[in-house]
């Protein structure tokens, strides 16, 4: 297990429930996401995500298509990303978890790729379009790098593949909320909580769920039954419209404290819950 | 340079190429396909049924047409035998791997169709198909494609389609089909994906040559039937290329030469994946692909809607590497004069996309060096007759009336058509 794995156990140790922001490298614009990223410090967060942009983003929603493009437009590519991810790494002391699409990382060569992530201080990566079944190369490549490659399970993942993914799974397991791309539906299906007992049944890792998740009633729902919640059309919302670096830390600090503390709240009434 | 992350027997490989790069959402769905086809594609009832419907709604055979006036133009020296699938029901081949899809989407008990769509060809097959079997049915175009092949969208339309514009991107085909994947995961409990082409993750660039193969296997019994013999030749335009694959199949394991030909362009760009990209992922399998340096997709060009698509389907990648079929590119102006070619010629208005392919037979019989190493090449030997070619007639050209080959085929016919149709 990697710097990630340790930190997630860490934070499940300590009865934390974390926030991990997601923004998109370059979105709004390169001032204004380096504001985001200090407004996640702000609110207190130790994890981010950060999503290198890419021209086809076939899990993404709307909000992420459209920040991956202006992204692009603006001159985002894989290796500023990895100098963004550095930067937060080093300046904000943050925990940084990099998402992006396979294509890019074949292109760099994925050991290539990997060494250029342990040298940016990356702990884990996401790859929205690698299966488990796929993985292996990759996740060999980053393994020997100390960086986790963060799983993602679905709502329509049969138990088969829940043992599958807990046998190769690290850093924590990405659960989609629901049947859809990022930034859709209300965040949480009707039968999250039966969902989230039923991976936790297959795998011990820390379970986070992500796609859709974006107000603090929500949040708070996550906090109860999983170990943590990725936000992230619903922040890239909030920001769509401010170019300087204040003004996106601002907003970013204010929103996000807005889900941590939705999310404490949650975790303490239900400890409460459970000592009575 | 680029090493994808391969497993020894997994099954959809050709080579290092295809697999199945998707969410996790859609995986079990593509267990469930995969075993739902496998076990159709031997099930005997299954295959009466689609045979049925190729007979009695599709029309098949197709007829396997003699095109003297254009063998003719081409130097007299070949036999140029055109593959009519454009004499199918809905105008293409693209209803063969419909039919055979939808019968699938039953088998699984889905209530909704979903389809991307870049000449509309693919579209207005599902459309009809969907019509048929009583499922609704969503169809992803491009704004721009949408613009361009107008009669088709009006088409899915009358048979009940929902045509929902792309906006992002390119607004082609590539943007349709993210569009439609996106789509699917989300409705994947009630939806079936019909991939138009040999493209997209494992099963779909398998089962759609299966389909498609219907195509080859009755072209190697009907020129066998015409000419006693073998072809030397089969040519067929390569976008995804599931109507290539379709007729390549018949004859991969015969010594027959085989061309894929993929769009050349313009100065505007090309869409010539096999011939000048590299390989990495879209849409769900790791083929060649028109990328930058920095791994993002190359917008594609191409006059034919249906060639407009920076990728290919990974048995073609494979194919190119063996080289066991030799690729090459037409440019859009090489395909718009085949295109007046055969409508004068022939009366028979072809698919631009079709034109590609017809362009270059146009182009490899006005080759003597090339046709010589063919007849020397040839188990009969170089004495053995003229070159018989086999060139698939991929789809009908009504759709692209109202747009650049309308229009030159209006002014060719005015006397003012430039070099290619007053030459022609």
């Amino acid at each position: 297990m990697g710097r990630l794995g340790d930190l997630t156990a860490a934070l499940r140790a300590e009865g934390a429930r974390p926030v991990v922001p997601f923004v998109t490298a370059g979105y709004p614009t390169d001032e204004a996401c380096r504001g985001a990223l200090r407004g996640v410090k702000d609110a207190g967060c130790r994890l981010v995500e950060i999503g290198v942009p890419f021209s086809d983003p076939v899990a993404d929603g709307p909000v992420i298509q459209a920040a991956s493009q202006r992204a692009l437009v603006q001159g985002m590519t894989p290796a500023r990303s990895l100098e963004l991810a550095a930067w937060a790494r080093r300046e904000l002391d943050l925990t940084v978890v990099m998402m992006g699409y396979l294509n890019p990382v074949l292109r760099m060569g994925s050991e290539r790729f990997a060494r250029a992530c342990a040298e940016a201080g990356v702990a884990g990566f996401i790859v929205p379009d690698l299966p488990v079944d796929e993985a292996a190369g990759l996740r060999g490549a980053l393994r020997e790098a100390d960086i986790d490659l963060v799983s993602l399970v679905a709502p329509t993942t049969d138990t088969a593949r829940l043992q599958l993914h807990a046998a190769h799974a690290s850093g924590f397991l990405y659960l989609v909320s629901t049947t859809g791309v990022t930034g859709t539906g209300a965040g949480a299906g009707d039968d999250l909580e039966a969902y989230v007992a039923r991976v936790r049944a297959a795998c011990s890792l820390p379970l986070y769920v992500g796609f859709g998740v974006g107000t603090g009633a929500q949040a708070a729902r996550v906090a109860r039954c999983a170990d943590g919640a990725i936000v992230g059309s619903a922040l890239l919302r909030k920001l769509a419209d401010i170019e300087d670096e204040a003004a996106a830390r601002a907003a970013t600090s204010s929103f996000i404290g807005e889900l941590v503390r939705a999310m404490a709240t949650a975790c303490d009434d239900t400890t409460k819950g459970d000592r009575s | 340079m680029t090493t994808p992350p391969t497993h020894a027997d997994v099954p959809g490989r050709f080579g290092p190429y295809g697999g199945q790069y998707v969410p996790e959402t859609l995986m079990p769905c593509l267990r469930e396909l995969e075993a739902v086809w496998l076990a159709a594609r031997t099930d005997p009832a299954f295959l009466a049924e689609l045979a049925e419907l190729h007979a009695d709604y599709s029309g098949r055979p197709t007829p396997l047409y003699r095109a003297r006036r254009f063998e003719a133009a081409c130097g007299g020296k070949a036999r140029v035998w055109l593959k009519r699938e454009d004499l199918n029901h809905t105008g293409a081949h693209k209803i063969n791997n419909c039919l055979g899809q939808v019968l699938l989407a039953k088998r699984m008990g889905k209530a909704r169709l979903i389809a991307e769509t870049g000449a509309g060809q693919h579209g207005v097959a599902t459309a009809t198909v969907a019509a048929l079997a009583g499922l609704r049915c969503t169809v992803y175009m491009g704004q721009v494609d949408m613009q361009r092949q107008e009669p088709n969208v009006q088409r899915m339309r009358l048979l009940g389609a929902e045509v929902v514009p792309v906006l992002s991107g390119a607004r082609t085909l590539k943007d349709a089909t993210s569009e439609a994947i996106r789509d699917w995961v989300t409705n994947v409990a009630d939806s079936h994906y019909i991939i138009g082409s040999t493209v997209g993750p494992h099963p779909y660039p398998t089962m759609v040559r299966d389909f498609q193969s219907v195509i080859g296997i009755e072209a190697r019994r009907q020129v066998l039937e015409k000419e006693g013999r073998l072809p030397d030749v089969a040519i067929a335009c390569v976008g995804g290329g599931s109507n290539a694959a379709g007729l390549f199949a018949g004859f991969v394991d015969d010594p027959v030469a085989l061309y894929g030909v993929e769009a050349g362009g313009s100065s505007l760009g090309h869409s010539a994946a096999l011939a000048l990209g590299t390989p990495g992922v879209l849409h769900g399998s790791y083929s060649y692909l028109l990328q930058d340096d920095d791994g993002q997709v190359v917008p594609a060009h191409s006059i034919a809607a249906g060639l407009d698509y920076p990728g290919v389907g990974p048995e073609h990648s494979f194919l190119k590497d063996t080289g066991r079929v030799t690729y090459d590119k037409v440019d859009d102006a090489e395909a718009l004069a085949a295109f007046g070619d055969l409508c004068r010629l022939e009366g028979i208005i072809p698919a631009l996309e079709s034109s590609h392919a017809l362009a270059f037979c146009r182009r490899l019989l006005g080759d003597e060096a090339a046709c010589a190493q063919l007849r020397a090449a040839r188990a009969a030997g170089p004495d053995a007759g003229p070159l018989v070619v086999v060139v698939n007639l991929s789809g009908r050209g009504d759709k692209d009336m109202h747009g650049d080959a309308g229009a030159h085929g209006a002014a060719a016919t005015d006397g003012n058509g430039g070099d290619h149709g007053q030459a022609r």
